[in-house]
Order: C-alpha cells, then structure tokens, then sequence
C-alpha cells in the first residue's frame, strides 16, 4: 500500500509529469455540462450569421458593387466569421475559467496546493481552450462548405488556421484575466471596449481598406484582421505580398506565446503569495 | 402609542385596492439602481452606449461603401440612414432584455435583493414597476445618446425623428415586462443563455440590416410577427416620416406586451416571495 | 380583536410543501418587550416560521396575528412594524454600507432628511461609523451582521426578527452582537431569535420555545426548562468510540440517569464529583472527564433523545 502506486509519475519541483493534461481534463468535463449550449450555438451561430448577413446583405452588395475581392460577399464573408468563431471560443473558455479560478470559485487555490504548479494550471486550461476551439472551428467549417462559402478541399488548412487563432486570443486572454483582482467591470469593458470593436473594425464584414485611414490601425493591431486575411489567402486566395503573410502568422503566434508566458508566470506568482 | 413613521406611511394605503402587493412607491427601486449606479455600476453603464454607435459606423459606412443606397417604398435611403433606426431599436430591446433578465437575475438568486426589498412595505408590484421603470430609463438614455450621434452624421432629416425617443422608452417597457416575466421562472444561468440564443436571430432577421423582402413570403409573414421587426418598422416609419395606420399598429402590438408582461411578473413575484 | 399584552400570536400555525410539512401546527404568543427564542436543530422548521411571522411567507393553516393584524391581506402594514435579520446577510453589495440603511429606509417610503439622520445614528449604533463609505464586500463577517441589524433598525420596529444571528461568527464577534442587541432589549423593541445554539439562547432569550421536527416540545424560560427537563450537573466521560457503549451498561444505579452519545457517556446528577469519584472507584478509569452545569443542549437531548449539533 505504498503512496507511489496511486501516482502515474514522480512529482518533481515542476509539478506531475501530466499535470497541464490533469487540468484540461477536469475544464474539458465542466465543459460537457455545458454540450448542449456549446453545440447549439456553434452551429447557430454560423448558421445564422450566413443566412442573415451573408446571403441578404449579400444580396445587397452583389448587386449593387458585383461581390469583393472579385468573389461573392458570403464567400469573402465566411472566413472572417470563421476566425471570428475561433477567437470567440478561445477567448471565452480562457477568460471565464480564469475569473472563475481565481475570484468567484477559487478552485485555482485548492488545485495550487495538490502537487499541480501554477504553470501547470495555466497549461491545462488553455489547452483545454484549444480542444473547444478546435470543436467550434471543425463545426463553422463544415457549415461554411454547406453554405458554399468554402471549398471542401480547404478543411485542414483553413481548421489549423482557426487553431492558431483561437490559442493567439485565449492565450492574450489568460494572461489579461489572472491579473484581474475585481471582477468589477471587466467582462463588460472585454465585451464592449475590445472584442466588440475587434469583430466589427477587424475588415470581417467589408475590407478594412473601406474605413477611414484614423480607424484603419484596429484592424492592424487586430488578430482577428490577421486571421481573417490569412483565411482569405487560403479559401479563395487574396492576393497578399509574401511578407504581409509572414507577418500575420508571426504575430498569431508571437501573441499565443507570449500570452501563456505572462500568464503562467501571473499564476504562479497570484497563486503563491 | 407613538407610531414610528413607516407604519403611519404604510398605513395610509391599507384597506385601499392592491394594497398587499403595492405600496405606491415603484421610486425606490429605482432610487436604489441609481445609488449602485453611482458606486458600483457607472462604467458598465456608459459603456452600453457604445455598442450601437460602433454598429453604426461599422456597417453603416463600412458595408454602406458597399451596398449604397437601399428602395424604402420608394424613397432611395443611404444605408447608414437605412441602420440607423433599427439599431436603436435593437439596443432598446438588447438593453431591457439584459436588465430584466441577467441583471435581475442576478438581484434575485445571488445579491437575494428582492428577497430584502419585500421583507419591507414594498409589495411585489413595486419592486416589478420599479425594475421595469428603470430598464426604460436606461432604454431612453441610450436613446437619446444615439440620437445625438445619428444627428452629428447627418442622419436625421425630420423633427419627427425625435419621436423616436419615446418610441424606444415604449419598446424597452414591452421588452422589460416580458424579460421579468421570463427571468421569474429560471433557475440557473443555463437558461438565460437561451434567452441570447432567441435574441441574436431576432436581431439577425428582422430587417436590421437588410429587406426582409430578401425572404420567400411565408418567411416574411413569420417575421413581421415578432417583436422586434415590430420595433424596427415602427423606429423606420419614423424616422423616414412615414406616417399612417401600421403605426398605429406597432404601438398597440406593444401595448400588449406590457400589460400581460406586467399581469405576469406580478402574480410571479408574489408566488416567489410571497408564499 | 385586540389581543392585550401579545404582539404575536399562533394559533395551530402549519405551514407544508406539497406532502412535506415544515411546520406542524404550534402555539406561541409573545408579549411586548420580551425576548422571545425559537431553540432548535437544523432542520427544526425554524426558519419557515420566521418567515412567516416577516410576513414574507403564507401559512398554509392555522391562525396568525401580529400586531393584531393577519400577514396575508395586511403584509405591507406589518412590514412596517418589523425589523427582519435573516439568516443569510443578504445587503446590497452594489452599495456602500451607509446607503444599504439609506436606500432600505427608502424602500419603507422613509423621507431623505429623516433619514439622513436616523443613517448616522445606526452606524453609531452598529460600530461601523469608519466604514461607512465602504463596500459591503470588504466587510469582515461580524461587521455585515451588525450592518444587517442596523438595517433592520431603519424603521424604528416594533418587533426585531433574528433569524440565527450569530451563527458563523466568531466567539468575539457574537459577544460584540450580543452587547448591541442587549441594548435594544433596553429600549423595549420586542425581539424574536431562532438559534441552534444554546449558549445564545440562554444569554438573550426570557422565554423559549424548543423546536424539533415541526413542532414545539417544549417552552419556558432558559432557567425554568433546565430545571424541568435536567438535572442540576452532569458529568461527562470518554472511554474511547469503541468502549463507551460497553461501559454504559455497567454505570447503573450512578446519577438519575444516563445517555451514550458516539464520542462519551452522560450522566445526569446533582452530585457531579461524587459521582465521578464513584465511576472511578468502579474500576473505570476515563480518557477524559468533565463536571458541568446543565445546560439547554442537555433539555433538548432529553426531549428528543438527539443532540442539538447533529444535523
């Protein structure tokens, strides 16, 4: 009956060997409680965003300016609402654990003082993001080729896409939650003040070239203004200059990791003072 | 026996119709939002206006570069004009929605407000009267902040355009009736997320951003049945100065709404708190 | 029907849920004044009936008078009259603690310059006049209850309902709460306590009713039921989980009689050391032993063989 047979691996100074897995498991299972909510709005939301926008306002500028980009507007719509999707999903299931985690639950606490280190806490439920995110992207897709907004030969390239996309923001996200000390405010300033502004000034519903040079620099700061570009490039190839390519996938992944970075250096310190 | 003033108070109404469920002073709740506005809420408050004007500006001039001008009954409408009306009339209905059910939730099942509120003289038609009075204030607010903006673009041709202030108070009243009602029968933070789930296509399909003549007809006969298509036609008819009998219409259909919405959150907050 | 000297009083008072009854038809009265207890477990039906008398809550049969007025068609007249304390602080933590009694005078149509007043004298009377610009939230648990109290005060009440006033504070806290609400005994406000703790009960309350399943076992004064329903000390020893039962059976005949609990044996006596000295000369040699007053729990586990703590 000795303590070591429970235990699949030694615990070092670095916490267990899976620890991060531990982690995601326990958020992917509090995630199942909410399947029928996840499923229902990650395949209401393409659906509807393709029905309304996509094919009435569509209607709307085929017609009058003959589609974008020299394709129909739902195919230079579909996409951006991918990423969209993505971001949304990444965002949502780093930040409100977080908060969660820390202030209204403060299950972080009790899972700080088992073996798990606060690294491994921010691992695990950014990973666990990434499954969800992963979900959310393979149900838009699917609905995206239903509609005729994709082509069906698109699906791993424009899925991994959606992959990087959303740990970029779930990432930029954790690291900005674990310093959150009042929850006062904050989901109302991420909803209205930043992720609002992001999905509508970010070129997702017409080219950012369309704003006013003044406003033009959300898009450019924007990650979802990358990855919907990027999108484009692989659905139906927007033509883009090399480096403006290069500069994109450096920076989704710059802020991916550099967002886990803070945040688990931000866990562990909140967690052990 | 000296009496203490808040039963001299109470005791003025009693015996007098409805007096176990209305003590006539609908104002404190709203006093008591007023105070945590200023202590705690004023930041997510302000923020609320935010959210249509950047609408406006997002589709209205970006995808307005697009599609130009939209046919209303024959008048030729540039698309920032065509949004104009139906986004106010979106976050009157998003605004009320948010307030009586989220935020009254909230009140409800983890601050217990309403349970301290009704172990005072207030009767439960106060505290509902009160709720709802206060998500219209809210509703007019915004409204009025929008209307600003919309004028400073050049949105507004009319004076009559001004009517819709009151038109969004009306619809935030019907939409907060109706919210209550909902959010009285709800146990868990589950089933407020479908009351979003109803909410986005509503606000997808309603003619928000397009004709609904885009629709095969069965579709559109649906859809000038729910609420806020209702909201919109009555905003646009306005604000484009296009007066006549639908008008009338919009505003009966909304009627409705408040009075059963009222009828019902009264009759369920007594059964709540009451028995 | 005026009814004298009873500003509350229950007839048959039932309240059920569907086949479960939370209530079981009781009899009480309270007079003007007093301090009046409502003793029992969690659990008891405690609670229902407080709400009930806060007039917050319909009985399901039975009769009920407060002021001599009946809480169904009168609710909002009697609300006036009362002071509520739930068990739960339910405050306003959108509101600093000085507006939490401000907006609550508010809601019993109380005007502004009466109140302001009448704010400043609760926070006095409550000990938090240097938070009073604070958020309810970074209250300690101790403040948050006085604040409570405070306002339930707002109105100047009749009758002060406490629904387990001090349960979760710590023991400094409860005496701090105990001092104030002392002193509004003073001022002749009537108050009415559920408590699952005897030490409470016997501190605050003149007059107590014991609550077990729905229905009250007993009533009397703290003093009046201990010499009722127990005996003047009681000697409590351990023998260990496993032995204690076993040891029992073999104290016959020491003290008037004796209970086995899980963790240690009772015996119930007048003459505590004595008998102690006899279980000793016995041959049995106790891991601990204590000689004590009777108390309230000793009444409640007579009249219902359960110990107060046990849920």
């Amino acid at each position: 009956m000795t303590i070591a047979t429970r235990i699949d691996a030694p615990v070092g100074i670095h916490g267990p060997r899976r620890g991060a897995w531990h982690v995601a498991e326990y958020r992917l299972r509090n995630m199942w409680k909410w399947r029928s909510a996840i499923i229902s709005f990650g395949i209401g939301h393409p659906v509807l965003y393709l029905a309304s926008i996509g094919l009435g306002v569509g209607l709307l500028v085929d017609t009058s300016s003959g589609g974008v980009d020299g394709v129909p507007y739902l195919v230079f719509l579909g996409p951006a609402l991918l990423a969209t999707a993505a971001l949304q999903g990444g965002g949502d299931e780093t930040m409100f654990p977080t908060l969660a985690g820390f202030l209204w639950n403060k299950l972080f606490y009790s899972m700080r003082a088992t073996s798990l280190t606060g690294a491994q806490i921010a691992d695990g439920v950014l990973l666990a993001a990434g499954f969800r995110v992963l979900f959310t992207t393979l149900t838009y897709w699917l609905v995206l080729a239903i509609f005729g907004a994709v082509s069906w030969s698109t699906a791993p390239s424009l899925v991994a896409l959606g992959l990087l996309a959303g740990l970029a923001w779930g990432a930029v996200m954790l690291a900005a939650t674990s310093f959150v000390k009042h929850e006062d405010g904050f989901l109302s300033l991420v909803g209205r003040l930043i992720v609002m502004p992001m999905f509508l000034f970010s070129g997702t519903f017409y080219p950012l070239d369309a704003l006013p040079l003044a406003i033009r620099w959300v898009g450019w700061i924007s990650p979802l203004w990358h990855a919907t570009e990027l999108g484009r490039w692989l659905s139906y190839g927007l033509a883009l200059p090399w480096w403006q390519l290069a500069i994109s996938v450096i920076y989704l992944l710059a802020l991916a990791v550099g967002g886990l970075l803070i945040g688990r250096r931000q866990f562990e310190r909140r967690l052990t003072s | 026996m000296i009496t203490a003033a808040a039963v001299a108070i109470a005791d003025r109404r009693t015996g007098r119709f409805g007096s176990s469920i209305y003590s006539g002073r609908p104002y404190a709740t709203i006093l008591r939002n007023f105070a945590a506005l200023r202590t705690s809420n004023a930041f997510v408050f302000f923020t609320g206006f935010v959210e249509p004007v950047i609408f406006l500006l997002a589709f209205g001039y970006g995808v307005g570069s697009l599609v130009g001008t939209i046919d209303v009954a024959g008048q030729q409408v540039p698309y920032a004009a065509y949004l104009a009306p139906a986004l106010l009339a979106s976050s009157a209905m998003n605004g009320a929605i948010i307030d009586s059910t989220f935020n009254v939730f909230f009140k409800m099942h983890f601050m217990k407000l309403y349970h301290a509120m009704m172990s005072t003289s207030l009767g439960a038609l106060d505290v509902a009267l009160g709720e709802i009075g206060w998500a219209m204030l809210r509703g007019g607010t915004y409204a009025v902040g929008f209307m600003v903006v919309a004028a400073v673009f050049g949105l507004l041709t009319s004076w009559w355009s001004l009517l819709m202030i009151p038109a969004a108070v009306l619809v935030a009243f019907a939409f907060a009736s109706v919210g209550m009602t909902l959010t009285s029968y709800m146990k868990s933070f589950q089933q407020l997320n479908w009351v979003q789930f109803w909410i986005l296509p509503m606000f997808l399909f309603s003619g928000t951003f397009f004709p609904i003549t885009a629709y095969p007809e069965w579709l559109q006969a649906i859809i000038t049945v729910t609420p806020l298509w209702q909201a919109i036609a009555m905003m646009r008819g306005l604000a484009l100065g296009m007066f006549d009998l639908g008008l009338l219409v919009h505003v009966l259909y909304f009627a409705v709404f408040v009075v059963v919405g009222l009828t019902l959150t009264t009759r369920r907050l007594n059964a709540l708190f009451l028995r | 029907m005026w009814l004298g000297e009873r500003v509350i009083h229950a007839r048959a008072l039932t309240k059920t849920y569907g086949d479960f009854t939370a209530v079981a038809g009781i009899d009480f009265d309270v007079q003007p004044g007093e301090s009046f207890g409502i003793l029992g477990p969690n659990g008891a039906g405690k609670s229902t009936t407080m709400r009930m008398l806060g007039a917050t809550l319909q009985r399901s049969s039975g009769d009920l008078r407060i002021l001599d007025h009946d809480p169904v068609s009168d609710g909002p007249l009697i609300r006036a009259h009362l002071g509520v304390v739930p068990q739960e602080d339910n405050l306003d933590t959108e509101l600093t603690v000085a507006e939490n009694i401000y907006t609550y005078g508010r809601y019993f149509g109380l005007k502004r310059g009466y109140l302001r007043g009448r704010v400043d004298d609760l926070l006095a009377f409550a000990q938090l006049e240097d938070k009073r610009d604070a958020k309810v939230d970074d209250l300690s648990g101790g403040m948050k209850r006085r604040l409570t109290i405070a306002r339930g005060l707002v109105n100047e009440p009749t009758i002060l309902l406490l629904d387990e006033p001090t349960t979760g504070l710590d023991p400094q806290a409860r005496h701090v709460l105990w001092d104030r609400l002392f002193r509004l005994k003073e001022t002749g406000v009537t108050l009415v306590i559920t408590t699952h703790h005897m030490d409470e009960a016997e501190q605050l309350c003149d007059r107590l009713v014991v609550m077990d399943r729905a229905r009250i076992v007993a009533e009397g004064s703290p003093a009046d039921l201990i010499r009722r329903y127990s005996t003047r000390e009681v000697v409590e020893v351990r023998f260990g989980s496993d032995r204690n039962a076993e040891v029992a059976t073999q104290l016959e005949g020491i003290g008037e009689r004796r209970e086995v609990l899980a963790d240690r044996i009772l015996v119930y006596t007048d003459t505590g050391e004595a008998d102690l000295e006899h279980i000793v000369g016995r041959g049995f040699m106790p891991v601990t032993s204590l000689v004590r007053r009777s108390s309230l729990e000793d009444v409640f586990l007579h009249l219902t063989g359960r110990s107060l703590a046990d849920e």
